[in-house]
């Protein structure tokens, strides 16, 4: 067959796929509405700071101090008092419903101890099994106390050393910021790796690739067409979470709108190539699934810095990371988007993902082959 | 003179669109009936209204003395179905794939064991009994299937083209089946494109753009349109929906 | 029942001749829980720090070295320019940059208070905000430190307060229920309800679409099965599945992370056994409305979406805005991931956690009923 009647026949091919998947409505509306729903959410429901504290005070004083002292918690919004009582056994129970998160417990005698300048102990007691917001509760806790304790007549204030902190490329923390660019890494992932390899398992298991494969069209034409609409999708839910993003939160976007696609191009392309490779590893389109899973989405958001730090990870986890291509693809989103950092800064990056994608490309191209044989 | 099925007026709407238009048709019991149309005419929608996958929009029909649309649990427990598309499952062998309807129409084990083995020594699969139904020749899973929508002898099987793809040898083969379910009183309710499938039945229907357009025996057809054959008669009536 | 028997044996015949999924399940709690509890913390191990030092006084240097000395920060880098250290920020070679001003030693002897600067990489904020309140404890103690050094200094003096005693006040704090602060206590029982969600909703959505695609469905829907023995049919063996992955999961816990079981260990199956049902019975509703595989797993994955986000796994609810609280309210899985925690990690009893037993039983009963209700043999 001549060069050009080929090229013909793919662009059949692709725009055979395209039908496919476009009139499949349904799919079609939640992959086009999906990232949306998820900014919206991540730009409006979850914090991860923590506020509405509940309180429970064990008042065994009762005095004018012990009073000043719930006003205090009374008075900040962080805080709120749930309940009150004379003596330490309410707290068990409460807390093992869950119905309070921490438990301040004030010692009789606290104004006569105050005066007489011995020590009051006071003792808080805060529900720990979340380490994270149990020391920070603490914290806020312990802050609220300390300044009950700086307005006690007689108290000298003690030095302080005040950091100015300024967070550079965000400063308010806003949560959007942080996660719409491990948001576009996340459907991403899902339209190009899981996608591709459901739909190619599907046809494996259906019998139909096989006629393809008896077209004139060449292997890798095959698999060019079956994964161009997935791509294209895939640029089109970058810009979708990128206007949402922008529209509604007003997330920056400080660097080049063209190196951000571009680099999403080459994620996208990652990703299919582990779709490819999923699909021709597994035999039915529940394992390839389970297995696309297994290898994509799992990794993509635990151990790619998207909402866990890599720092944080362990050793063994921190070194695994590096193969995850979802993490250096946040690391550039991130960078473009917040940092306006430019490819003089993002090489390293784009480095590994090109040579991620190239060997994964090599692998998938040899199951494939061996699959077919 | 009893009824095996009874349609009147049926009609099924998608929109705009009328896929079956105000059939009606008689089938007699022990009858085999050839239910027959071009792509498209509305043959598949028939049956599924018959046999309780899909609602009519309006009129009525009784199967096996039953309504279809109010009493559809009698129905289904006394027809058998064989669809165009296989389906006895895959992953299940021969004597599981049996097993699992016998237990579904409610058959006692010894039924069940009693009718899979002389099912299985008619089919020649005695042998095949362990084996996973996706490793049969299709002809064989063809013959299986219609085997096991008679597990629990129904009073009317509907076939929906059970010929499909397989060679002329078991088309014959797969008759004489029929004919021999015919026999023991079942009534045959069988779509097809096979004119000369369409020869053996007693009586037909051939339909056209979702309306039946002849009614007879193969030989009042041919002679009510003066054709040599059945396939003449088709043509000449399915030509101006094509 | 009867009908019942033989479709069950027909269902875990397909899911054990499937050995690359049972294999696959009884892996993925394991790998699962070792990859995201170790995961899944926000606590930062150790910040590379820029230190710009404009002082070069005893006590900027104490600084720093309490600083290294926390264990929680390395100075890497050292400049007397603020740009250089925002360059190696942009570049990623640091997490923080130290700025200590010109008199800052003569700002906190004279006037009892003095100012550092502090900048942080932001575009990883859950980290910033760790680091943050490391910096403010690490420096609040070394004040308190020179507070005391100084009043020491001062008592020296004959101008002590004559009459009323200094208020002083000790606070012990104390943190229940996970005192050695082992995050992935927490995290472990969260995880297992995601994975039961996942393994429940997915396997049920995908094996009633396999189905629909094999055409089996159909051959089925023909036969006189009643609707409730069907749906059983389909439930039951993926119902068992999950309990045993459960099983797994909260071995794999107990051995490798040794997560505590304070409460009853039969309502943490009791809550699983109801909260299942309601996570099958969705899975069975997206195979009602999907056609193909493709489908009902993407359905299932937007849906997971949600459901995990409003969930309270990863972020607290309280902090969430009112209307996303009646969201997560309406979530079973949050009742569930509440109920498990509440029993493994702070020994809670029945009547404890009767409050989210009554809801997930509620959540299950309706949702089997639309998913009863929503399969039609007939379609209209």
């Amino acid at each position: 067959m001549r060069a050009p009647g080929r090229l013909r026949a793919l662009r059949a091919f692709v725009l055979k796929e395209l039908w496919h998947i476009l009139r499949d409505r349904q799919t079609l509306t939640i992959l086009l509405l999906m990232p949306l729903a998820q900014v919206v959410l991540f730009g409006f429901a979850i914090r991860t700071d923590v506020t509405d504290i509940r309180v429970a005070i064990v008042d065994q004083a009762v005095d004018a101090d012990s009073k000043a002292l719930h006003a205090r918690f009374a008075g900040t919004s962080r805080f709120r008092i749930v309940a009150t009582g004379p003596t330490t056994h309410l707290l068990e129970p409460l807390f093992r419903r869950g119905a309070v998160d921490v438990a301040l417990v004030i010692p009789p005698g606290l104004a006569n101890d105050l005066a007489a300048g011995a020590p009051a102990r006071l003792q808080l007691i805060t529900d720990a099994s979340n380490p994270n917001t149990g020391s920070t509760m603490q914290a806020y806790a312990g802050a609220v106390i300390a300044g009950w304790q700086a307005d006690l007549p007689g108290t000298r204030a003690g030095l302080q050393v005040v950091p100015q902190v300024r967070m550079r490329f965000n400063q308010t923390l806003e949560s959007v910021n942080l996660f719409v660019p491990g948001l576009i890494a996340l459907v991403l992932t899902l339209v190009t790796a899981l996608m591709t390899a459901i739909s190619l398992s599907r046809e494996m298991e259906r019998g139909t690739l096989e006629v393809l494969l008896v077209s004139p069209l060449h292997p890798w034409q095959i698999i060019l067409g079956k994964v161009a609409p997935y791509l294209l999708l895939a640029f089109a839910n970058v810009v979708t979470a990128l206007v949402a993003a922008w529209v509604v939160f007003q997330v920056p976007l400080r660097g080049s709108l063209l190196l951000l696609l571009g680099a999403s191009m080459l994620y996208s392309l990652v990703g299919l190539a582990l779709g490819v490779l999923v699909a021709a590893r597994t035999g039915s389109q529940r394992t390839a699934m389970i297995g696309a899973m297994l290898v994509t989405m799992l990794p993509s958001t635990l151990l790619s810095g998207m909402i866990f730090p890599i720092a944080s990870l362990p050793t063994p986890l921190q070194i695994v990371s590096n193969v995850v291509p979802a993490r250096w693809f946040i690391v550039v989103v991130r960078g473009i988007m917040l940092k306006g950092a430019g490819v003089v800064h993002l090489w390293q990056e784009f480095t590994i993902l090109t040579a991620i994608f190239l060997l994964l490309l090599v692998a998938a191209t040899r199951s494939f082959k061996e699959r077919l044989a | 003179m009893t009824l095996a099925i009874e349609v009147r007026d049926l009609t099924r709407r998608f929109g705009d669109f009328t896929a079956v238009d105000a059939i009606s048709v008689e089938v007699r019991a022990g009858e085999v009936f050839g239910f027959l149309g071009a792509n498209g005419a509305g043959k598949t929608t028939a049956i599924r209204m018959l046999i309780g996958l899909l609602a009519p929009t309006s009129g009525s029909a009784r199967v096996a003395g039953f309504d279809v649309l109010t009493q559809s649990e009698d129905v289904r427990r006394n027809i058998g179905y064989m669809s165009q598309r296989f389906s006895l499952y895959d992953d299940l062998t021969v004597s599981e794939n049996i097993t699992l309807y016998g237990g579904i129409y409610g058959l006692d084990d010894a039924t069940i064991s009693a009718r899979m083995d002389a099912m299985l020594q008619t089919l020649d699969l005695a042998s095949a009994r362990r084996s996973m139904v996706r490793s049969l020749p299709l002809g064989w899973k063809q013959k299986l299937a219609f085997s096991v929508a008679m597990l629990h002898r129904p009073r009317v099987v509907f076939l929906d083209e059970p010929t499909g793809g397989v060679d002329p040898i078991t088309r014959r083969q797969f008759w004489e089946m029929i004919y021999a379910a015919a026999a023991e009183g079942t009534t045959v309710f069988a779509t097809t494109h096979y004119m000369d499938e369409a020869e053996y039945c007693d009586r037909l229907s051939i339909m056209v753009d979702g309306r039946i357009a002849a009614m007879g025996t193969p030989g009042e057809l041919k002679a009510a349109y003066n054709a040599p054959s059945l396939d003449e008669v088709f043509v000449r009536l399915a030509r101006p929906a094509a | 029942m009867r009908t019942l028997r033989f479709l069950l044996r027909k269902e875990f015949l397909q899911i054990l001749r499937d050995p690359a999924l049972v294999r696959m399940l009884f892996m993925i709690p394991i790998v699962q829980l070792m990859i995201l509890s170790n995961a899944a913390t926000f606590e930062v191990k150790r910040s590379r720090m820029h230190v710009v030092d404009h002082d070069h006084s005893a006590r900027s240097a104490a600084v720093i070295q309490r600083l290294v000395a926390s264990g929680r920060f390395v100075a890497t880098e050292a400049s007397n320019s603020v740009q250089r250290g925002d360059d190696a920020l942009m570049r990623r070679n640091v997490e923080m940059i130290l700025v200590i001003p010109h008199g800052f030693e003569s700002d906190l002897v004279r006037t009892r208070a003095a100012q550092v600067q502090v900048l942080l990489n932001a575009e990883d904020g859950a980290a910033a905000g760790v680091t943050q309140s490391y910096v403010r404890e690490v420096l609040a103690r070394y004040a308190a430190e020179q507070s005391v050094a100084l009043a020491a200094v001062a008592s020296a003096r004959p101008e002590a307060p004559p009459g009323r005693g200094v208020p002083r006040v000790e606070l012990r704090t104390r943190g229940w229920y996970n005192p050695e602060l082992d995050y992935r206590h927490y995290m472990v029982p969260g995880i297992l309800v995601q994975l039961l969600t996942i393994v429940g909703t997915l396997l049920t959505a995908m094996n009633v679409v396999r189905e629909k695609e094999a055409g089996t469905l159909e051959q089925l829907n023909v036969t006189p099965i009643p609707r409730a023995t069907f749906i059983a049919a389909k439930l039951i063996p993926l119902w068992v599945i999950a309990m045993v992955v459960l099983t797994i999961g909260l071995i794999v816990g107990r051995l490798v992370f040794t997560v505590p079981m304070l409460g009853p260990l039969w309502l943490v199956f009791a809550g699983a056994a109801l909260y299942l049902l309601a996570a099958l019975g969705i899975g069975l509703w997206i195979s009602a409305v999907t056609e193909t595989q493709q489908q009902a797993m993407f359905v299932n994955f937007a849906m997971l979406m949600v459901y995990l986000l409003m969930s309270g796994l990863f972020t607290p609810i309280a902090s969430m805005p009112p209307w996303a609280q009646w969201v997560a309210r309406a979530n079973p899985m949050m009742h569930f991931i509440a109920l498990m925690r509440g029993v493994m990690l702070r020994g809670a009893g029945p009547v404890d956690v009767l409050p989210q037993l009554g809801v997930l039983a509620v959540s299950a009963a309706l949702v089997l009923s639309i998913a009863i209700w929503r399969y039609q043999k007939r379609a209209s």
